[in-house]
This record gives structure tokens, sequence and C-alpha cells, in this order.
């Protein structure tokens, strides 16, 4: 069977579950596009050898009762992962083997999947064009030296450039929504507390959330089937009864309610995003739904809390990178000394500056003014949804201000870097589930996305708009290969 | 004794001086697992062999609460008469150390689990009572080891992540005395509720202390100094004396105290100065966004309540009322739960024709000795609670006499042997047949004429002399009562 890697997840798994396909013979097929695909700098870690192993090793007493047989998935580099180096994107870990498995990917793995290898990402998933990884600049499939956005960026690159049939990310401001707008491809943000934290190395605690990225809505719902579950072990998870987020699956949307919120219609937005949305607009309402205008009234104050919450809680999850006990340990005269140049070599320059800013906004004297006032307009924008969603399903937006732009453009301009998170960071804020879905191009043919946020625990009823939107929409991503020589 | 008397006060010429004492106790919670892990606790295991991957900080590692040791918190909340929160939150405060492996400690800051509560102190001048501020959970860290090597510091993080309680008393201390019954005391409820074994060797109790110093009479408090990590009575103590002459000293010179945290040395008695009020970290405290604000119900905490033990002070009324044990002895025998275990053991023992009086003397008169000497615990006691009573028995119905059963104690110590045996096989048991006595001390005024007629002649001493004698011939056996009165009836 030829074109293997242009398979979705949900055909290739019928391939298989068929017998017209061996994970073998997926395998292969993804490892060669792989290793022809080194210019995309996807991978940071390959795993490809004991991929093969693993795959061999499933032909030959196959399961094809799990949900994800034989299918061979590369992940981000944020996942820890038993045996397999583990890096963050940092020099801090660039020698850490992890002894354990996250849960998220000990899920998947449960289900049949094999590790191809370890996917780029922005050093710590601090990043929105994935150029904060120690491991360099990725590539986006769409075009060369366009940025495939971050922090789950190698993620992306790869499941548009169909290295990997599918994948997960991360997302604490956007990390996973961001670059699939980018990379004209499909990620869900789950509900916070959906999926387990557990083994995923943290950035900011209480936003940070894993999910899937994927070509296709159903393949996006079938993982997040397998990913999603109460863990003990986190203490943030939580026991809610989960969908059958695949089986449930239907494009049968009539009468759901639509909110457009009008303070995303922000100073300075391309025409072309502007259009995109109103274009997004008339989809839901073909597919029967009804679309209403709301207000998200504190939606301004979204990236300014942001911009003090994640990175104070960065502040403190990353101080147990010293040289102490793994990772990167540069030499001192004594223990400040090693502590210093240790974190100065080992942290890229973004790192630092967040850490700075969080350590800022949590020094005495500045946390009522900083960390306490954005977590109380944390409440707020949390209380903006509440209010919407008594009148409405769901919420359609845009997924970025802009499609991708080029690699080194915006590299020395935190804010407007920044700026890329807009419509993605209420959402984690208020803990909700958003996915965002390719939806059109803007003029230089770059791929542009919407985003659907839904109520809390209610990843089914976005998957179906998206599932009955993307019928409607019928993307199509402009991959050449350029890369490929 | 009138109280002034007792009054610690410092004197100078012509100023007299109050202290100031407060205490932030660390009480190691008696678990078997860490607080936010299921690594094991156990004291003296092999260096970084109870770490377990979230203990040592590995990336992704969560911390997840013990359920139990929130429930030893709150016991301890109760045993203290203090408000137990019903919601409390976990924070970091952070700070770099090599023995901190996640660069923060878990602690409660604003919302601790346990609220004011307080402990009642039995001084010699009566009681007092000692205000608890509040009480929260926190990590533990490892242990930096610097005498290993001349370059490197090695780390043990057995310790990393035990749960600590920390116990915050108000400023009502007033005297080394005081803070030493006070620690005791501590001890003493924590160790009955099983919530801390309170052993200052192995560093399951250990202070940080408040001192600060004011004219006497005066209402301002004056500025306190705090000196860390202090691990025995004795030393808290010693710290507190220096600290508050040291005080006094300065405000002598007409100098003023400096807000600081001081180290005790013990090797010289001192206190120095570690760190100034200036250079006082900044934790940058906030809620651990790892963990959710842990919340209690009223039916979890009234569960606890309803277990709770008989609490010392309870106790204590119990022994005076239903023993007629004298407060001095009843203090005595609860002051920690082991004594008091062995003493209900020993009266249950002794059934229903008991000598209350006489069992309380042989616990803390012999038995207390045998502990200090052999340096044992009333737990470890070589001689059980049951064959105590069983000799107490035998004292109380005449089988034995006072100086017999010290023999027989001798004996016991040496595998808990049953008294009863050994009086039957040394052939121990007390001579109390008239007949046999008297016909044993005819013998002994037939052997000595001379003697009793010098003793009816006016040498009362002499009777002493008949009664060793009679002793002598019964091996010690012969009842010393009927000795004397057969003796006197004898020699007149």
């Amino acid at each position: 069977m030829s074109d293997i890697t242009k398979q979705s997840l949900t055909e290739l798994v019928k391939n298989i579950k068929d017998k017209k396909l061996s994970s073998t013979e997926v395998a292969k097929a993804f490892i060669d596009r792989s290793e022809k695909s080194k210019e995309l700098n996807a991978y940071i870690t390959e795993d490809f050898t004991s991929a093969l192993d693993k795959a061999k090793k499933f032909d030959q007493k196959p399961n094809l009762d799990l949900k994800l047989p034989g299918i061979p998935m590369a992940v981000k580099d944020l996942f820890c992962t038993k045996d397999v180096k583990t890096t963050a994107g940092s020099k801090i870990l660039n020698n850490f083997v992890p002894t354990y498995e996250s849960t998220v990917t000990d899920n998947i793995w449960r289900e049949g999947a094999i590790l191809l290898g370890k996917l780029n990402c922005d050093e710590f998933a601090m990043g929105s064009s994935n150029e904060t990884s120690f491991f360099g600049n990725v590539q986006n499939p769409i075009d060369k030296d366009l940025v495939p956005g971050g922090s789950s960026g190698g993620s992306a690159s790869a499941v548009a450039g169909q290295l990997t049939p599918i994948t997960i990310g991360t997302d604490t401001g956007g990390s996973i929504r961001q670059p699939a707008s980018f990379t004209g491809t499909v990620g869900l943000k789950p509900t916070y507390g959906s999926c387990s934290r557990y083994g995923i190395v943290a950035f900011a605690s209480s936003l940070d959330q894993a999910g899937p990225m994927s070509q296709n809505v159903k393949d996006c719902a079938l993982l997040q089937e397998v990913i999603s579950s109460y863990d003990p072990k986190d203490s943030t998870s939580i026991d809610f009864k989960r969908n059958q987020y695949s089986k449930e699956l239907t494009n049968n949307i009539k009468g759901k309610k639509i909110g457009i919120p009008k303070e995303y219609r922000v100073d300075g937005m391309p025409k072309e995003i502007e259009d995109l949305w109103q274009k997004g607009i008339e989809y839901v309402k073909d597919c029967g739904a009804e679309t209403i205008d709301i207000s998200l009234p504190h939606t301004s104050y979204a990236l300014p809390a942001y911009y003090i919450v994640a990175p104070a809680e960065a502040s403190s999850n990353l101080a147990r990178y010293d040289g102490v006990k793994y990772g990167f340990r540069a030499k001192g005269e004594n223990l400040i000394d090693m502590y210093e140049k240790t974190r100065s070599e080992g942290f890229g320059t973004e790192v630092q500056r967040r850490i700075m800013i969080g350590t800022y906004v949590l020094s005495s004297g500045y946390y009522d003014a900083y960390y306490l006032k954005a977590q109380k307009v944390r409440k707020l924008i949390k209380n903006d949804f509440d209010e919407a969603y008594k009148k409405v399903d769901a919420i359609l937006t845009p997924s970025t201000p802009s499609s991708a732009f080029k690699i080194g453009e915006k590299t020395n301009d935190p804010v407007s870097m920044y700026l890329n998170d807009i419509f993605t960071v209420p959402v984690n804020l208020a803990g909700l589930p958003g996915i965002s879905i390719p939806a059109g191009y803007d003029s230089k043919g770059y791929p542009l996305g919407l985003q659907i946020i839904g109520k809390a625990f209610d990843e089914q009823s976005i998957l179906n708009i998206a599932f009955a939107m993307e019928e409607k929409i019928n993307f199509r991503n402009k991959i050449t290969d350029w890369w490929i020589k | 004794m009138s109280k002034k008397n007792l009054e610690y006060l410092i004197n100078r010429k012509d100023n007299q001086y109050e202290v100031v004492i407060g205490l932030e106790v660390h009480a190691q919670v008696l678990s078997e697992s860490k607080l936010f892990s299921d690594s094991a606790t156990k004291f003296g295991a092999d260096p970084n062999t109870q770490v377990s991957l979230v203990d040592a900080a590995f990336p992704g590692m969560l911390p997840v609460i013990n359920e139990f040791c929130v429930k030893q918190a709150i016991k301890t909340g109760i045993g203290l008469n203090a408000k137990i929160n019903k919601r409390s939150v976990f924070d970091r405060k952070n700070y770099f150390y090599a023995d901190l492996p996640q660069g923060y400690q878990i602690s409660q800051f604003k919302d601790p689990i346990v609220g004011e509560g307080k402990v009642i102190l039995d001084m010699p001048d009566g009681q007092k009572e000692v205000g608890i501020e509040r009480l929260h959970l926190e990590q533990d860290a490892g242990k930096s080891i610097h005498d290993l090597d001349p370059q490197n510091t090695f780390v043990d993080l057995n310790r990393s992540g035990v749960a600590l309680m920390e116990i915050v008393s108000k400023p009502d201390l007033r005297s080394p005395d005081e803070v030493s019954a006070y620690i005791k005391k501590l001890r003493s409820i924590m160790r009955y509720l099983g919530t801390c074994d309170g052993n200052m060797q192995e560093g399951s109790l250990r202070a940080d202390v408040n001192v600060s110093v004011r004219a006497k009479g005066s209402k301002e408090f004056g500025t306190r100094c705090e000196i860390k990590n202090v691990n025995s009575i004795k030393f808290m103590q010693m710290a507190i004396e220096y600290e508050a002459n040291r005080q006094v000293d300065l405000i002598e010179e007409g100098k003023s105290i400096d807000q600081e945290t001081r180290l005790f040395d013990t090797k010289k008695n001192e206190t120095r100065s570690m760190r100034s009020k200036e250079d006082a970290h900044d934790y940058r405290y906030f809620p651990d966004p790892d963990l959710l604000p842990l919340e209690v119900s009223d039916e979890f905490v009234k569960e606890l309540k309803n277990n709770i033990p008989e609490m010392p002070d309870d106790k204590k009324k119990r022994f005076i009322d239903e023993f007629k044990l004298s407060p001095y002895e009843a203090t005595i025998l609860v002051s920690d739960i082991d004594t008091a275990k062995y003493f209900e053991e020993v009266v249950f023992k002794m059934g229903k024709n008991k000598d209350m009086k006489l069992a309380v003397n042989w616990i803390t008169g012999e038995l207390f000795a045998v502990l200090n000497n052999k340096n044992l615990e009333i737990s470890q006691s070589p001689v059980s609670a049951k064959n105590l009573a069983i000799l107490v028995n035998l004292i109380k119905n005449g089988t034995i006499s006072g100086k017999i059963a010290k023999t027989v104690f001798e004996l016991m110590l040496d595998g808990d042997k049953d008294p009863q045996k050994i009086v039957e096989e040394k052939g121990l048991k007390q001579q109390s047949d008239p007949k046999a006595i008297e016909a044993l001390i005819d013998k002994i005024i037939n052997d000595n004429r001379e003697k009793a007629i010098e003793y009816k002649q006016g040498k009362e001493k002499l009777f002493g002399f008949f009664v060793g004698q009679a002793m002598k011939a019964s091996g010690g056996k012969a009842n010393p009562q009927l000795i004397n009165e057969i003796l006197k009836k004898k020699l007149q």
C-alpha cells in the first residue's frame, strides 16, 4: 500500500485491524519519511530502531482490540518517557533520561501505540515559534523558514509534514492550538484536569494541559479518548465521566448555540482573520447551529494576567533545575557559584526572562500588586465564560491574530511574540477546553485556524462542532514536500 | 509558695528584666510514609534509601497529600484544644539549597490546618496557660553532610519530604523552666495521640526559640531574636539564659537589640548571629498550584475527635479521683503515655484487693531507678506490668516482706521472671507461722543468755541484735512484725 504516511490515524487503525497493513510497514513508512525530513528539525531524539523492534513484536502477536494497534507515534519532548532522553528543549536537561513514564504517554502505549521519538519544542514550552529550543528552529512544512508556532512546534511540524500520524503536545497558553493553526492541523487543549500532568515537565502547573494534535477531528477525538484519564498521581486531575469521544462523534450540531465574543475583534487584527471568522460563522450556521453575539468583558486583561501567573509558577517550577541532582551542571567555586553558572549556561534567554519576571512578581511588596491581582483577573475571566455559557453551548473565535511568521521575525520583540497567544490564553486561565481547526488560508497561502471553546468537561460538543465544520470547510493542507530532496 | 519567688527575672544593679519567649516547635509527624510521597520514614536508614522521584524533585513529579498525615495534624490540633480549619492551603516557600530538591518547601503560610489553641502547664506554683497561635503541616528538607569530603558536600534525601507539624506558641512563656514544661507537655500530648514520637535525639522534636526581654512590669515587647533549630530542652534553656542576658547587657549599655536570626553553639554555650533582618530571605510564598486547597468535612473532624484517647489532663484528674493518688503522684504517672499505660495495667492486674500506694511507690521508686540506670524507656521495661502487679500483691498479702521483695525484684530483672515462681523456687516465702518463729526465738535467747539478761537490765539497744539473729536464722524470711511481737514478749 503506497502513501501510508498520507493516511489519517483512523485509516491506519482500520487498515491494521483489517490486516491490510502491519505495524512494521506503518512504522517503516513514517521512519523513512522522518529520515528524509531532517531539515524540518522536528525531532530532538529519534527512537527508530527501538520503534521497529516494537512494531515487529506487535506484528508477531497483534492485539487488534486496542485503540491504537501498532501505531507509531512521536511525542513532544516535554513528556517523560522511560529510558528515552527527555530534554524539554533545554540544555539543562540535555542528558536527562527518565526512569519513569508520564501517565499520558503510558495511556498511549497501553493502547498499542509505539514511540517513534521525541519532538522539538520551545525550551520548557516557553515560546510561540519554537525558536527558544536549545535544539534549534523547527521548520514549518508549509513553507521554508516559516515558524511552525510554539511551543509544540515540533509536534505540529511532524503531523503536518506526515512524520507521525498523530501526536501530543502541551498547551499552557496556546501551545497546541497556535502551532496547529500555523500548520493547518487540528489541536485540542482539553479541560484542565482532563489529562494527567504526571510525568510532564512542568511549565505553569495551574495552566498546563496535554492534548492531541492531528490531521483531522476524528483522529483528535480518538487520541483524546486514549489520553484523558483520572490519575490519583496528579492532585489536580479530575474524576469525571469521560466520553468515548470518537464513537460519540457526530456532525449533527443542529440547534447548538455558538457565541461570538465581540472582545475578540482586537485592534489591528488583519482583515484576513476577520474574514475567516466571518466565514466560520457562516459555516456553523450552514450546519444548523445558531450564533449569538456575546461579551467576555475582561478579555483584554487575560494576556497581562497570563504573563504574570505563568512566569510566577514557572520561576518556582524551574527551581529544581539547579545542577545538584540531574541534568547539566556547570563547575563552580562553591554552591551559589555552581547554581549561578549552571542556570545561566543551562537556561536560554526566554526561560531566564520568564524566571526573572516570575521571581519579581512573587517578591514581597509586589505579590499583591501583581500575582494576587492577576489571580483576581483570572477569576473575572472565568466568570465571564460562566456567564456566557448560560446562553451558549460553545464559543467561536479565531485561533491566532495572524498566520505563521518567518523565523527570526519576532525574536527580538517578546511582546509582539506574546501577542500570538491573545485568543488562546483566556481559555487556559479559565481551565476550559478549546480546539483549533484549519479553516482557510491567508493571501500567502498560509493556513489559518478557528478556535472553538467549550464548557468545562464538554470536549464532546466542541469536537462535534469542529467535526461538522471540518466537513463544510473541506480544508486541504498545501504541503509540497519542499524539504525533501 | 508565693508566685513572686518563682518569677524568673534578670537582675542588673537597680533594674529587673522579664524574659518573653515564644516557640516554633517542629514535630515530625508519626507516619510510615512522607507528606506527599509514599517513601518510608524510618530513622537511621542508609543515606538516600528512602527517596522517591517526588522527594528528589524529578521533572514532572507531583505531590499527592498523605491523608494519614492530615489526620495526625488534626488530632494534634484537637489535643491542643485548637480550632481546626476546614479549609487550609499549601504554599511554596521558595529558596535554593542543596538539600532542598524542589527549590521550594511545601508549607502552609496564610491558611494553616490548625488555628488558635492552648495547653496547660503544671508549674510548682500552680497551673499556667500557654496560647497556641497555629499548627501547620510542612515538608522537612534533606540533610547536607559537609564533613565527609574536603571538597564536596554530600546530600542525604531520606528526610526530604517527611511531614512536620510546626506548632507556633504565643509569646506566653517567661522562663527556661516554663519552656521545659511546655516542651514536655507538647511531647506528652503528641505521644498520647500517637502523632509524634517526641524523640529529641533523633530530631523528631526541635524548636526555633524566640527570645526578647523587657523591664519588669512593662507591657511592650522588646525586639526579639530567633534562635534556630535547638534540639534539646537543656540546650533551649541554656540558649535562653545566654540570649536573655546578652540582650539585657546590651540594654544596660544603652545599645539597641537587632532583630536577627541566631544560632546556639552548644560547645561554647553562646548564641551567634546568623543573619540580620535585612538579610532575611524573600521566600516568595504562593499557593502551590500542584495541590488543591485542603478541605476537610465536619464529619471527618468529628470522627477523629470521637477517637481521641484520654488526654493527660483528664487522666490525671481521674487518677486523683479514682485511685486517690496525690496530684504529685498523678502528674508523674500521666506525664508519659507509656508510664500511664504501665501503671494502669499494674492496677488492673492487681485485681480487687490492691494497694495503690504500694504500686505507685514501686513504679516511681524501684522501677524508675532501674530504667534510669539502664537508660531504658518504660516501654522497654525488663519487668512487665503483670509481674510487677504480682510482686506488689505478694507484699500486700504478706507472702514476702518489702525487703525480700527487693531481692525478688532483682531476680525478676533477668528475663521478666514471675515473682511467684522466684519466691517458691528460692524458698523466699515469708515465715509467718507464730509457733515456728517462737521456736526459733526461743533457741536464740537460749544461745545468747547473757545478752538477754543485759537487755532485761536495761541495755535496750540489744533488741536489734535479737531481731537480726532471728532474721538471719530464718534466712531473712521471717515476718519482721511477728519477730518484733514475739521477741518483745519473750524478753520481758
